[in-house]
């Protein structure tokens, strides 16, 4: 592959041709900000919060869809393009709600970095704000498009990863605003198509985008993430458990080998049986007609003995065994063994066939 | 090859027949049609059926003098035509009276004739020499108000389609060669060589290229090609057909904004009359080039004239531009390599072709070749369109073409290229237009608009007025378009209402240079000249509303009080009467007084004060 080699600040460094200016800044260790960036979707080159001086090109190009060329200079802090980047973080803040203090991705949000990495207060503008009333009437994502600074990230993710196309923008200009079609809410689904996957929560750099049920429950500096895999299908998706206190209290996306950021609905919101009071946490055998708690070794004998007893007096044929998505495969193996080679029969089946 | 002989010489014979005879044409273009051009057209057929006069009639669209809409044209068989000016259903029948029955023209309202062969008649101005055309030249314009724009018959008989009849004789790479010479540059404001263009996308790898026109025209003020759209459709096929060729594409698309319905329609005659010729169709004329043309009217976004959101938006995308490069010549429509031009560019095509390079390089300047419609509006004299050649200065075109001022008031400033372009004062009035020296002014030459301002303009407000267009009319992809314009339009209200404070100039320089810069779209790099250039050439207007709360052009209602003057107030009373508010009392016969704290500044007092006693400032 043939490569390519530039400046940055002074800095030089060689690049696979195709590379673009912010990823080879990022590779040389120089910070570039950016919103609506993402190395997984598509390039729309739209925040302008990335612009760069590039002597020799019209108008500050933005790094994300300048293409590095050969001898190419490029300067990421001059004083022109630290005024720009000030400037359009301004005029974000002049139109996003100041409730820093409660917003649920206080500690986590781009803008609220950016800002206090350049120096930017809110009410360099005054004017109007927007008011839009708070999308909430769904179970699992509240969207705050008084927040949104239209990265447009959340679109693509629907569209390119997800494939449902559940969102878009609608209205020009200042009034220009992300939502479903004919001005629906998500829980439309008619209209909307949404599957609340969630995968575009995963991708909001602010805080337009939230998981309702963590709302309140933690800041982000109190989260403890742990990744692990989720149990409900044999895909084998990664995300992160969001503990606090000994608490799942939410999930939220980590960057999976299999999956990348995206879940089901099931994996991002299923998680209330973790702690739910009718979770069976031990085995239980029905005596004299009520459940009675037991220990694993107690049941599995008492299983093991009812198998023996039906396979002894009926034939290995009169035991059938059905097995489940949410084991690993693994386990689907040992089942098939435990109903082929020990039982003796072919009768094992699987709830994913159905 | 099949050439276009036998039928262009019968078509000849056909159209120099029907000149030939007594004939009334009237110009219903949209200004025409806008005027009352449809009722003239009605009266004049009722008119000619009840005196069973033998005149044909015939309609045209617009030859550029709006100002006189409607226009009527009338020759008598082998004599001039006269065309007339402001002719409407209560004097047209004066008029078939005059020209027609008694075989004279009516002088009084002539614009001008056209005599042809015919011995011209005395005390009516011939066209070349008459005020409005003297200074202009007709070459995309020639057919505008001169054939019906429904016939291909009279764009065959006036040299149509002999510009693709030539180039299909060429080698491609030739006719992009001799665009390239002629020095066309885009005639939608970006000004990039046409040939330059034509020459990415020819050697542009795929399967498939698309020629794509865009006529969504949505500068305010701004109707070039409109008019060269409904007066001469086919022109606009055949530049397309030729660029086309050129690049080896063989599809086409016009996209035309839906506020042009008549336009769209004689397109569609068009196209279909065309493909009934074999101009568009498959192996046109036999030379194994197969060509076709869609339109697709656009939903109403100004954006859309944008090329990448233009392409978008054909391809039922959203009208959001797209992030360049790729540029459309090598991804362009459906990522198919794609030539895209104004439909000003398009319609100078065949005429290069027909007439040659060297015809058309020999007009304009070094850099700028050709001519340029423009669309000529506001506070002049003559408003209508014009052709000038590249280089006239704006005096020329204002004081000589336009008539001046209205009302012999004082030349303020000229908008030029629509809210992407900038004011233009009086000091720059001797500068030669072209695309470089528009641009070192602070202004641009756009598409062609130009909006002549007087002293009664406060040019704050027009900033404002611009920055309103353009902050409604982003689509707010980017931050600092979608955010910047609104706050820059917040902060022009904010001084328009008497609540600037002296930073607000600084924080309006701080923003147009930052939207300028940042923004991702020609929008937005553009949408800050207003404010720009009114700041360098008319900063003391905005100190004026800032500092002294004074608008000094008389606009800003927040900042005008109205006060009578007693040395000249009557006490007559009639300022009282009109007062919707009560704010004006006096004893009868006694000066009267304004009270500033109930008046609404509506001015109906001043309109009826008839001694010039109330004043506002």
């Amino acid at each position: 592959m043939s490569k390519v080699t530039l400046t940055i600040d002074g800095i030089q460094i060689t690049v696979p041709k195709g590379t673009t200016v912010l990823e080879a800044a990022q590779q040389a260790g120089i910070f570039i900000p950016t919103f609506c960036h993402d190395p997984e979707l598509s390039r729309p080159g739209a925040c302008r919060i990335c612009v760069v001086d590039i002597p020799g090109a019209r108008n500050m190009p933005a790094s994300c869809v300048t293409e590095a060329g050969e001898g190419m200079v490029v300067y990421t802090d001059t004083p022109a393009i630290i005024e720009a980047r000030k400037t359009n973080l301004e005029l974000l803040l002049a139109n996003h709600p100041e409730d820093c203090l409660t917003c649920h991705k206080n500690g986590n949000c781009r803008l609220q970095d950016y800002a206090y990495y350049y120096g930017v207060r809110p009410g360099a503008f005054t004017g109007e704000k927007h008011d839009y009333p708070i999308e909430d009437d769904n179970p699992f994502i509240v969207r705050d498009m008084n927040k949104c600074i239209l990265c447009s990230k959340c679109i693509r993710m629907c569209e390119e990863i997800q494939g449902n196309n559940a969102i878009d923008f609608s209205f020009r200009g200042f009034s220009a605003k992300v939502g479903p079609a004919m001005g629906t809410t998500l829980s439309d689904t008619e209209i909307s198509n949404c599957v609340f996957c969630g995968n575009c929560i995963a991708v909001c750099p602010v805080g337009a985008l939230t998981e309702k049920a963590m709302l309140g429950k933690a800041r982000q500096w109190e989260v403890e993430k742990v990744t692990t895999t989720c149990p409900y299908c044999g895909v084998g998706c990664q995300y992160d458990l969001n503990v606090k206190d000994g608490k799942v209290i939410g999930v939220t996306s980590t960057d999976g080998d299999v999956n990348g950021r995206a879940l089901c609905v099931k994996g991002r919101f299923g998680y209330g049986f973790i702690h739910h009071p009718d979770r069976l946490t031990t085995p239980l055998i029905k005596k004299d007609g009520a459940f009675v708690e037991a220990s694993w070794d107690e049941a599995i004998g008492l299983v093991a003995s009812k198998l023996g007893a039906a396979k002894d007096t009926y034939g290995p044929d009169a035991v059938a065994l059905l097995s489940s998505a949410r084991v690993t495969n693994e386990e689907n193996y040992l089942m098939n063994k435990l109903a082929r080679a020990v039982i003796g029969t072919n009768n094992i089946d699987h709830c994913a066939r159905l | 090859m099949k050439n276009l002989d036998q039928i262009r010489e019968k078509y000849k014979e056909q159209y120099k027949e029907k000149i030939g005879k007594t004939r009334i044409v009237v110009g219903l273009g949209t200004c025409g049609i806008a005027a009352g051009g449809g009722k003239v057209m009605d009266a004049i057929k009722e008119i000619v059926a009840a005196r069973g006069l033998d005149a044909d009639i015939d309609f045209t669209s617009c030859i550029g003098m709006c100002y006189r809409e409607p226009m009527v044209e009338i020759a008598l068989a082998g004599a001039p035509s006269v065309i007339y000016g402001d002719i409407f259903a209560d004097n047209v029948e004066a008029l078939i009276e005059s020209h027609i029955v008694n075989k004279t023209p009516l002088y009084e309202l002539a614009c001008f004739q056209i005599p042809g062969d015919a011995t011209p008649y005395e005390g009516i101005d011939i066209m070349d020499k008459a005020p409005y055309y003297e200074k202009q030249i007709r070459s995309v314009t020639s057919r505008l108000g001169r054939i019906n724009p429904e016939s291909i018959v009279e764009y065959i008989a006036t040299g149509g389609y002999e510009g693709i009849e030539k180039a299909l004789q060429l080698d491609r790479m030739a006719v992009i060669e001799e665009v390239k010479k002629s020095g066309l540059r885009g005639r939608g404001g970006g000004g990039f060589s046409t040939g330059t263009k034509w020459s990415f996308v020819y050697g542009a790898q795929g399967d498939k290229k698309y020629a794509v026109c865009n006529a969504d025209e949505g500068d305010p003020g701004a109707f070039m090609d409109r008019s060269v759209l409904e007066g001469d459709p086919h022109s606009i096929l055949e530049g397309m057909m030729i660029a086309g060729y050129a690049i080896g594409a063989d599809e086409g698309y016009i996209y035309c904004r839906a506020e042009y319905p008549i336009a769209i329609k004689r397109l569609n005659l068009a196209i279909a009359k065309a493909e009934e010729h074999g101009l568009l169709g498959d192996n046109i004329l036999d030379s194994g080039f197969s060509f076709r043309i869609k339109i697709k009217a656009g939903a109403g976004a100004f954006v859309c004239g944008e090329e990448t959101a233009l392409l978008n938006s054909i391809e039922g995308l959203r009208g959001m531009p797209r992030v360049r490069p790729p540029y459309p010549a090598h991804k362009g429509l459906f990522g198919k390599p794609t030539v895209l031009n104004n439909v000003e560019t398009y319609a100078n095509v065949p005429f290069i072709i027909r007439n040659g390079a060297d015809w058309y390089a020999a007009m304009g300047t070094e850099k700028s070749k050709g001519s340029k419609v423009f669309c000529l509006t506001g506070k002049v004299n003559n408003t209508g369109l014009i052709e000038v050649p590249m280089g006239i200065t704006l005096r020329d075109i204002i004081f000589a073409i336009g008539g001046g001022i209205q009302n012999d008031r004082p030349f303020k400033a000229v908008q030029s290229g629509g809210p992407s372009g900038g004011c233009i004062p009086a000091e720059h009035l001797d500068t030669p237009i072209d695309y470089e020296s528009l641009g070192e002014i602070g202004s641009m030459m756009g598409s062609g608009g130009l909006v002549c301002m007087d002293d009664t303009t406060c040019m704050v407000d027009v900033a404002k007025f611009f920055l309103n267009f353009t902050q409604l009319e982003s689509c707010g992809k980017c931050t600092p378009c979608r955010e910047g314009t609104k706050r820059m339009l917040e902060i022009l209200q904010k001084i328009c209402d008497g609540n600037g404070v002296i930073e607000d100039i600084d924080t309006l320089d701080r923003l147009c240079r930052v939207v300028t810069s940042s923004a991702m779209c020609g929008l937005g790099q553009t949408c800050a000249n207003p404010i720009s250039s009114t700041l360098r050439y008319f900063r003391d207007e905005y100190e004026a509303h800032i500092i002294d709360k004074r608008c000094p052009a008389g606009v800003c209602n927040a900042l005008l009080v109205y006060t009578v003057l007693a040395d000249k107030c009557t006490g007559c009373g009639a300022c009282l009467r009109a007062c919707p508010a009560g704010a004006i009392t006096g004893e009868k016969k006694q000066p009267h007084k304004i009270d500033p704290a109930v008046c609404i500044k509506c001015g109906a007092c001043i309109q009826k004060c008839k001694f010039d006693a109330i004043i506002k400032a």
